[in-house]
C-alpha cells in the first residue's frame, strides 16, 4: 500500500473512524471519550502534516496525492480525490483548527453537558470538511458539503443560546436551499457537458460548447450555492444569528472552516469550470462583495453583543475575499486564498476569546463590559491583539488577504472594466477605516476603562492551560503568516497560476501571471 | 366456454370488495371484503393461464398459489391489528383510528 | 561597507527588544529598561556607524568611481542594481544608494522583495531617529518611575523606535506601508497608554482613526505606485528606486493622471498621519499620552513619517502636482494652511504641551510646503533640525511638569517664574524656543532659511509670505509660553492635583526611596540627572545642527550628505544663500517675539523686562524704535490674532472639523443602526422569513385534507386510479 494513495483518505476518514469508536463509548465515560477525540485528532493534524511535508512544492500546481477510483458507475461519478496549492492550505487549516477545538473544549463544555455527542458531531464535522477540500469529483464534493450542514445544525440546536431553534433552522434552510440550487447546478454541468462530474475534466472542458446564456445559468446557480455558504451580502442574514446562537466551538468552526467552503467552491469550481460565465458576473460579484465590506462594517457599528459584532466583521472580511475572487486575477486569488486562511484564524481567534469573556462575565453585552484589561490582562490582551489582526494591521496575517485583494482591484483582469473594479478599490479601502472603527469600538468597550460595578469583586479567570494551549499556536502562526507571506503564496502561487493562466486564455485576456518579474530593467536616463 | 365470463364473474367480486372496502365500519369486514378482491384477482389468473394454455396455464396457477399464500399470511397479520385495535380503543370502528389525523 | 550593508539590523535590534522586554521584562532588575536603553543605544551606534560610511561613500563619488562596489547581502539574494557605473553628469557625483533584499513572497508569478535601501536621507533620518529614542529612553526612566506598565512602556516604545526604523530603511512602498501602519499601532498604545481613563483611550483611538483615514490614501497611493512602475518599467513592482525613475520619466511614459492620483492619494495620507489641515485634530489629543512618547512622536517617528514619505518619493509629487511649473499646487498649499492655522491655535492654549503641539502641526506645515514648493533639501534639512529642537521643548515641557508642577500642564494655574527653581530647564527650553523661532545662528534657522529661498526662487511667491508670518506667529506664541512658564509668580502652590484630566500623578504610586529628591514631596525643584541630560544633549543639537547646511558660510554639507541618487530623482534646485531674506526671516522672529512680549510687558512694569532676557530686550529696543507702533501691534494686531482670529480658528477646530469626525462617526452610528433595523432586520430578513411563512400557511391549508380516516385514504386512491385509467382511456 502507497502511503501517498492513502494519506488523503486517511486524512479524511480518521476521523469517521473515531466518531464510531466514540459512539461506542458509553456516555458516562467522559475521560475516554476526550481522549478519543484528541486522539483521533491529532491523527488526522499528523497525516495532514505528512501530506505538508511529502508534498512536491515545486508542483503545486498539480494535483497530488491523487486516487481515482470507481464509485457510482452508474453516473460515472468517481472517488476522486488530490490536493494541489488552493486546497493544501485549506485542508491543513481545517484539521489544525479542529484539534484546537478539542483541546479547548477540554473543560468548557457548552450546555447541556454532553461530551459524547458534541464530539461525535464534531469529529463529523471534520469528515465533511477535510472531504470537501480533498474532493475533485463533484458528486463527492456535494456529498462533503453537505455532510458537514447536519453536525453544525445540531451543535447549534442542541448547545446553542436562547433563540437556538430559530437560529438553527435558518442556517439549515438557508445552506440547504443553496446547496440545492448547486445541485441543479451540477446536474445541469453534466447533462449539457462531457456526461463527467470529474472536476479536472470539466475544467479542461471549460464550458466550450454551452451557449452563453446557458453558461451563466448554471454559473448563476452555483454561485447561489456557494455564495449563500460564504456568505455575501444580501445572503448573510443567517450568519449572525447563527454565530450568536452557536457554542463557542461551534462558532469558531463555523468562521474559520464553514465558511471557507463557500469561497473554495468559488475558486475550486465556478470559475475553472465556467470561465466565460464568471467573467459576466465578476463585476457582479464584485459589487456585492464591496457592498458586502461596507454593510458588514455598518452592520458592527449597530451591536451591543460582541459575539455578534464579530459574526457581522466576517461579513466584511469575506467581502475582501470574494473581491480579489471577483478579480479574476491570480493576484486577486492569492490574495483571497490568503484571506480565508487569515480570516480563519484571526475570527476563530476572536471567537474563541469572546467564548471565554461569556465564560466568566456570564453575557456578551458590551455595554455591560469594561476593563478586562485589569481583570483579565493576558485575555485583554489577546483581545487587542486579535482586534489589530482583524483590522488588518501589516505584520500580522490579516492584512495579507485584504492589501492584494484591494490591489488586484485596480487592475482586474483585462476583459473586466477597469474603471468599475477601480471604483470597488477605493469603497474596499474606506472599508478598512470602518473595520479599524468598529473593531477599535469594540476593544474600548471591553478591554479599556474600568470593570462595572456589577462585576468589579467578580471573580474572573484569566487564560488558563488549556486556552493556551489551543490559542498560542493561532496566534504564533497569526505572526508568522504576517512577517513571512511567502509561507503561504509560495504554496499557492503555482497552483492559483495556471488555473488563472487557463482562464484567461479562456476567455482571451491577458495572463495575469508574470514569471521571473524579479528583474526589473535598471533606472537610467542620460 | 369465453374468457368474457370469467372475467365478469371477477369484475363483480372485485367491485364488491371495494365497495366493502370503502364503506364497512367494522375492521374485519374490511378484511373480508379485501379477501373478495384476492379472490377476484385468482380468478382472473387462472382463467388467463387456462385460456392461454400450454405453459403459462401452469404460470397462471401458480400466481394464483403465491397469492393465496400472501393472503393467509396478510390475514393472520391483519386480524392481529384489527385485535391490538380493539385491546387499545375498545371497538373496531375503523372511524375511531384516525391518529394519522394532520 | 559594514554599516551601510547591514542597516536592516539597526530596525531589527529594537524589534528583537520589544519581544525580550515583553517576555521578561518585568524579571529583569530594572524592568525592562536596561534592555529598551541597551536596544537602541545599539542602533544609535549602528546608525552613527552607518552616517560615517554614508559621508565616506560620498566622499569617494566626489573622488570619482564612488559607490560602484557591489553589496552582498546577507540573505544572498541581491537586487542588481548596485553594479552600474556612477555616471559623473551635469548634476555632480552621484552616489547610489545602497540596497540589500531578499524575496519576501510571490504572487501571480511576481516576486516582491523585502530589503533596505539606504541613501543619505536614510542615514540622516536613522540617526534622528535613534539619537531622539535613545534620548528618550533615558529620559524616561526617571520620568515614568513607578508607573505601573512601566515594563509594557518600554516594550512599547521599542516597538515604536523598530518600526519607524523599518519605514525609514524600507527600499519598497509596500514594506514602507507596513512600517507606517506599525508606527500608528504603537502610537495607539502609547497615547491609550493611561486607558483607565476614558479621555486617554478616546484619544488613542481618535489618533489611530483619523491617521487610518488618511492611510486610505496611502493604501490607494501604493496600489497606484505598483502600476507606475508597471508602466515606467513594464513590470510592476513597489521598489522605490524603480518608483522615482519611472515617475520622473526617465524611462517609458507614464500616464500623467494616473500620477496625480497617486500624488494626490499619497498627500492625502501625509496629510492623516503629519497633522496637516484639515486632519491636524488628533495631534493635540494624542498629548494624553505619557509626554517622552509626545517628543517621540512629535520629533521623530509617527508625524515625520508622513514627510519622510513625501521626500522619499518625491518624483511621483514632483510630476503628479507639476510643482516645478506652478506657482500654486495642493501640496504647497495644505502646507501653507497648516502653517497658518496651527501656529494660530498656540496662541490660546493653556496647556503647555498642547503649545508645542500646535508648534509641530506648524512647523509639518513648513516641511510640506517646502515639499510644496520644490524645496526637498530644505524640507528634510527642516525635518532633521526639528527633531532636536521639538524633543528638546517637549522634554523640557515633561521636566517642568514633572519636577515644578506636580504633574500639571496648565501654565497657567500651576507654573509661573520657575526659572528660579529649575535653572538648567529653563535654559534648555529657552535654546529650544530660540531655535524653534529660527534664531540666529541656531538650528531652526538655517532649515526655515532654506525653505523660504526655496519659495522664493520657485516663484512661490504666496507661500515664502506664508512662511514670514508663519515664522512671526512661531516667535510670538513661544515667548508667551515661556512667560507663563518660567517668569511671574509661582502659582502652584501646595495643592497636588490641578487639572484631573491632565494629571499624572495619580499614575504614578508613592515612589520608592531611592531617589529622596524625586517629585512629589515639598515645592518645585530641579529635576534629576536622568532628565536633565538629554535636554542638554539636545540642546547642544539645537543650537550645532543647523551648521551642516550653514550655506552663508559656504558650508552644504548637508545638501551634499542627502543628495539623491540623480538617476532615479527629479533634479533638484539649490540656491545660493540671499542675505536679505534671511536678514529678514530672522527679522520677522524677532519682531514675533518682540511682540508676545510686549503684549506681556503691560501688566507687569517694565523695570523687571530686562532681567528676563537679551531676545526681548533687543526686541523692545526695535519696537521702540519703530515709532510705538506696539500699541497697534498688541491692540490691534495680536489682540485680533490672539483674540478673534485664533478663537475664531480654535472654535472652527473644535465646533467644526472636529464635529465633522465626531458626527461623521455619529452618523455612522446612525445609518448602522438604520441599515441593522430596516434593511437588514426587515427587508431582508423580512423576505426570508416571508417565504417562511409562506410555506408554513400552504401547509396548514394542506393539511385539512388529512383526514386520518383510512377508507377516506383508500377512496381517494381508487378515485385516482379511476381518473388515470379514464384518461389512459381517453387518450388511447
Amino acid at each position: 500500500m502507497e502511503w501517498s494513495e492513502w494519506a488523503l483518505s486517511l486524512a479524511v476518514f480518521i476521523p469517521a473512524l473515531g466518531a464510531v469508536v466514540t459512539m461506542l463509548i458509553p456516555r458516562a465515560q467522559e475521560e475516554a471519550v476526550k481522549w478519543v477525540a484528541l486522539i483521533t485528532t491529532l491523527a488526522t493534524l499528523g497525516v495532514v502534516v505528512g501530506i505538508l511535508v511529502d508534498f512536491d512544492y515545486d508542483k503545486s500546481g498539480q494535483l497530488q496525492f491523487q486516487v481515482n477510483n470507481d464509485w457510482i458507475n452508474v453516473i460515472n461519478s468517481r472517488y476522486h480525490i488530490g490536493v494541489d496549492g488552493i486546497s493544501l492550505p485549506l485542508l491543513a487549516l481545517s484539521a489544525f483548527i479542529t484539534v484546537l477545538c478539542v483541546i479547548y473544549s477540554w473543560n468548557h463544555w457548552p450546555e447541556p453537558h454532553n461530551p459524547k455527542a458534541f464530539i461525535v458531531l464534531m469529529l463529523v464535522l471534520e469528515v465533511g470538511m477535510n472531504g470537501t477540500f480533498v474532493a475533485q469529483d463533484l458528486i463527492l464534493f456535494f456529498v462533503f458539503f453537505e455532510i458537514v450542514l447536519l453536525p453544525m445544525f445540531f451543535m447549534i440546536g442542541v448547545w446553542g443560546g436562547p433563540n437556538r431553534e430559530y437560529a438553527s433552522i435558518k442556517f439549515f434552510l438557508f445552506t440547504l436551499f443553496g446547496s440545492a440550487m448547486m445541485l441543479l447546478g451540477f446536474l445541469a454541468l453534466y447533462f449539457k457537458g462531457p456526461n463527467t462530474f470529474d472536476i479536472v475534466a470539466l475544467s479542461d472542458w471549460a464550458g466550450q460548447d454551452l451557449t452563453h446564456s446557458t453558461a451563466v445559468l448554471i454559473f448563476g446557480a452555483m454561485f447561489l450555492g456557494f455564495a449563500i455558504k460564504v456568505p455575501m451580502f444580501p445572503f448573510h442574514t443567517w450568519l449572525p444569528d447563527a454565530h450568536t446562537e452557536a457554542p463557542t466551538v461551534g462558532s469558531v468552526l463555523l468562521a474559520a472552516i464553514l465558511l471557507k467552503l463557500g469561497t473554495y467552491g468559488f475558486v475550486r469550481i465556478a470559475l475553472p469550470i465556467l470561465p466565460e460565465a464568471a467573467e459576466d458576473w465578476a463585476p457582479f460579484i464584485g459589487a456585492l462583495a464591496v457592498i458586502g465590506i461596507i454593510y458588514g462594517a455598518l452592520g458592527c457599528l449597530a451591536q451591543t453583543d460582541m459575539k455578534r459584532l464579530i459574526a457581522f466583521s466576517s461579513v466584511a472580511h469575506m467581502g475582501f475575499v470574494m473581491l480579489g475572487i471577483a478579480t479574476m486575477t491570480s493576484f486577486g486569488i492569492n490574495a483571497a486564498i490568503f484571506g480565508m486562511v487569515a480570516h480563519g484564524l484571526i475570527t476563530g481567534m476572536l471567537f474563541f476569546v469572546a467564548g471565554s469573556v461569556q465564560h466568566n462575565f456570564h453575557t456578551r453585552e458590551m455595554s455591560r463590559l469594561g476593563g478586562l484589561l485589569t481583570q483579565a490582562p493576558k485575555m485583554g490582551w489577546i483581545l487587542g491583539f486579535c482586534v489589530m489582526a482583524s483590522l488588518g494591521l501589516p505584520g500580522l496575517a490579516g492584512f495579507w488577504g485584504e492589501f492584494p485583494a484591494i490591489l488586484s482591484a485596480f487592475e482586474p483582469l483585462s476583459t473586466l472594466s477597469e474603471e468599475t473594479f477601480r471604483t470597488y478599490m477605493v469603497i474596499a479601502a474606506v472599508g478598512t477605516v470602518l473595520a479599524a472603527g468598529y473593531l477599535l469600538w469594540m476593544l474600548s468597550k471591553v478591554a479599556f476603562g474600568t470593570p462595572k460595578a456589577e462585576f468589579a469583586d467578580a471573580e474572573i479567570h484569566d487564560v488558563n492551560a488549556f486556552e493556551w494551549t489551543a490559542w498560542l499556536p493561532i496566534l504564533l502562526l497569526i505572526v508568522a503568516l504576517g512577517i513571512f507571506p511567502n509561507l503561504l503564496f509560495g504554496v499557492t502561487d503555482d497552483a492559483v497560476c495556471v488555473m488563472t493562466d487557463k482562464i484567461s486564455e479562456q476567455v482571451g485576456a491577458d495572463s495575469t501571471c508574470d514569471e521571473g518579474g524579479d528583474t526589473v530593467p535598471v533606472a537610467e536616463h542620460e | 366456454m369465453l374468457l368474457n365470463q370469467f372475467l365478469l364473474l371477477s369484475a363483480f367480486l372485485f367491485g364488491t370488495g371495494i365497495y366493502g372496502v370503502l364503506t364497512r365500519k367494522h375492521a374485519v369486514l374490511v378484511l373480508m371484503s379485501i379477501e373478495l378482491m384476492l379472490a377476484a384477482v385468482n380468478i382472473n389468473l387462472v382463467a388467463f393461464g387456462a385460456f392461454q394454455g400450454g405453459e403459462v396455464a401452469v404460470v397462471g396457477q401458480v400466481f394464483a398459489l403465491f397469492v393465496l399464500t400472501i393472503a393467509a399470511a396478510e390475514v393472520g397479520v391483519g386480524l392481529a391489528i384489527v385485535l391490538l385495535i380493539y385491546r387499545n380503543l375498545h371497538s373496531a370502528d375503523l372511524d375511531d383510528v384516525d391518529s394519522m389525523k394532520g | 561597507m559594514f554599516f551601510l550593508d547591514n542597516a536592516w539590523l539597526v530596525p531589527l535590534i529594537p524589534a528583537l527588544s520589544f519581544v525580550v522586554i515583553l517576555l521578561f521584562g518585568k524579571r529583569m532588575p530594572f524592568k525592562g529598561s536596561e534592555m529598551g536603553i541597551a536596544a537602541v543605544g545599539s542602533s544609535f551606534v549602528l546608525a552613527c556607524g552607518a552616517a560615517v560610511q554614508w559621508i565616506q561613500r560620498v566622499g569617494d563619488a566626489e573622488e570619482g568611481g564612488g559607490g560602484t562596489e557591489h553589496a552582498l547581502g546577507a540573505f544572498g539574494a541581491v537586487i542588481g542594481r548596485i553594479g552600474e557605473e556612477a555616471t559623473e553628469g551635469e548634476h555632480g557625483p552621484i552616489v547610489e544608494s545602497v540596497h540589500n533584499s531578499f524575496t519576501w513572497f510571490q504572487n501571480g508569478g511576481i516576486d516582491l522583495h523585502v530589503g533596505i535601501q539606504i541613501d543619505g536621507l536614510s542615514v540622516m533620518m536613522m540617526f534622528v531617529v535613534t539619537l531622539i529614542s535613545l534620548l528618550v529612553h533615558v529620559y524616561s526612566v526617571d520620568y515614568m518611575k513607578g508607573d505601573r506598565r512601566f515594563t509594557y512602556f518600554y516594550a512599547a516604545l521599542s516597538l515604536f523606535t523598530a518600526s519607524m526604523l523599518l519605514l525609514v530603511v524600507a527600499d519598497n512602498t509596500l514594506m514602507l506601508l507596513v512600517g507606517w501602519e506599525l508606527v500608528g499601532v504603537c502610537s495607539f498604545m502609547l497615547i491609550g497608554h493611561w486607558w483607565e481613563e476614558k479621555p486617554n483611550s478616546d484619544a488613542a483611538i481618535k489618533a489611530f482613526l483619523t491617521t487610518r483615514t488618511g492611510d486610505i490614501g496611502l493604501l490607494c497611493g501604493v496600489i497606484m505606485t505598483y502600476f507606475v512602475v508597471q508602466q515606467g518599467t513594464g513590470t510592476g513592482s513597489f521598489n522605490i528606486e524603480d518608483l522615482n525613475a519611472s515617475a520622473a520619466g526617465y524611462l517609458n511614459p507614464v500616464s500623467g493622471t494616473l500620477l496625480f492620483w497617486c500624488a494626490a492619494a499619497l498627500l492625502l495620507a501625509i496629510i492623516g498621519k503629519s497633522g496637516q489641515f484639515p486632519l491636524h485634530t488628533w495631534l493635540p489629543d494624542a498629548m494624553a499620552g505619557p509626554t517622552p512618547v509626545s517628543a517621540l512622536i512629535h520629533a521623530a517617528t509617527m508625524v515625520v513619517a508622513g514627510v519622510y514619505l513625501g521626500a522619499r518619493v518625491y518624483p511621483v509629487f514632483y510630476e503628479g502636482l507639476n510643482i516645478g511649473e506652478t506657482n500654486i499646487n495642493l501640496m504647497a498649499a495644505v502646507g501653507g494652511i497648516t502653517v497658518l492655522i496651527g501656529a494660530a491655535l498656540a496662541f490660546v492654549q493653556d496647556d503647555i504641551k498642547k503649545v508645542l503641539a500646535y508648534s509641530t502641526i506648524s512647523q509639518l506645515g513648513y516641511m510640506v510646503m517646502a515639499l510644496g514648493v520644490g524645496a526637498w533639501t530644505a524640507a528634510i534639512f527642516h525635518l532633521f533640525t526639528h527633531a532636536f529642537f521639538k524633543a528638546l521643548l517637549f522634554l523640557a515641557a515633561g521636566s517642568v511638569s514633572h519636577s515644578g508642577a506636580h504633574h500639571s500642564f496648565d501654565m497657567k494655574k500651576d507654573m509661573g517664574g520657575l526659572r528660579k527653581y529649575m535653572p538648567q530647564t529653563y535654559i534648555t527650553f529657552i535654546i529650544g524656543t530660540a531655535a524653534l523661532a529660527g534664531i540666529f545662528p541656531l538650528a531652526g534657522f538655517w532649515s526655515k532659511d532654506e525653505i523660504l529661498l526655496g519659495a522664493s526662487e520657485g516663484d512661490y511667491t504666496l507661500f515664502l509670505v506664508v512662511g514670514a508670518v508663519g515664522a512671526l506667529m512661531t516667535a510670538a506664541y513661544m515667548t508667551r509660553c515661556i512667560y507663563l512658564t518660567f517668569f511671574g509668580e509661582y502659582r502652584g502652590g501646595d495643592h497636588a492635583h490641578a487639572t484631573p484630566h491632565v494629571d499624572e500623578a495619580e499614575h504614578q504610586p508613592d515612589e520608592d526611596d531611592r531617589l529622596p529628591d524625586h517629585a512629589h514631596h515639598g515645592g518645585p525643584h530641579e529635576s534629576n540627572r536622568w532628565i536633565l541630560a538629554p535636554l542638554w544633549v539636545l540642546a547642544a543639537f539645537s543650537v550645532f545642527a543647523g551648521l551642516f547646511n550653514a550655506t552663508w558660510f559656504d558650508i552644504d554639507k548637508f545638501t551634499e550628505w542627502t543628495a539623491p541618487n540623480a538617476n532615479v530623482f527629479v533634479e533638484l534646485q539649490h540656491h545660493e544663500f540671499d542675505v536679505m531674506l534671511a536678514l529678514i526671516s530672522t527679522a520677522i522672529a524677532l519682531f514675533g517675539a518682540a511682540l508676545a512680549y510686549a503684549y506681556y510687558w503691560r501688566g507687569l512694569g517694565p523695570q523687571r523686562l530686562s532681567e528676563r532676557n537679551g531676545l526681548a530686550r533687543t526686541g523692545r529696543q526695535f519696537l521702540v524704535n519703530k515709532y510705538y507702533l506696539d500699541v497697534l501691534y498688541t491692540d490691534v494686531i495680536v489682540a485680533f490674532v490672539k483674540g478673534p482670529l485664533a478663537r475664531a480658528t480654535y472654535w472652527v477646530n473644535q465646533n467644526v472639523i472636529d464635529n465633522v469626525l465626531n458626527y461623521a462617526g455619529k452618523g455612522a452610528m446612525v445609518f448602522g443602526r438604520f441599515t441593522y433595523d430596516v434593511l437588514d432586520q426587515k427587508v431582508v430578513d423580512g423576505a426570508v422569513n416571508g417565504i417562511g411563512t409562506i410555506t408554513d400557511s400552504a401547509g396548514s391549508e394542506v393539511r385539512k385534507i388529512q383526514t386520518g380516516r383510512l377508507q377516506f385514504y383508500a377512496f381517494m386512491l381508487v378515485l385516482a386510479v379511476g381518473v388515470f385509467a379514464l384518461a389512459l382511456w381517453i387518450a388511447a
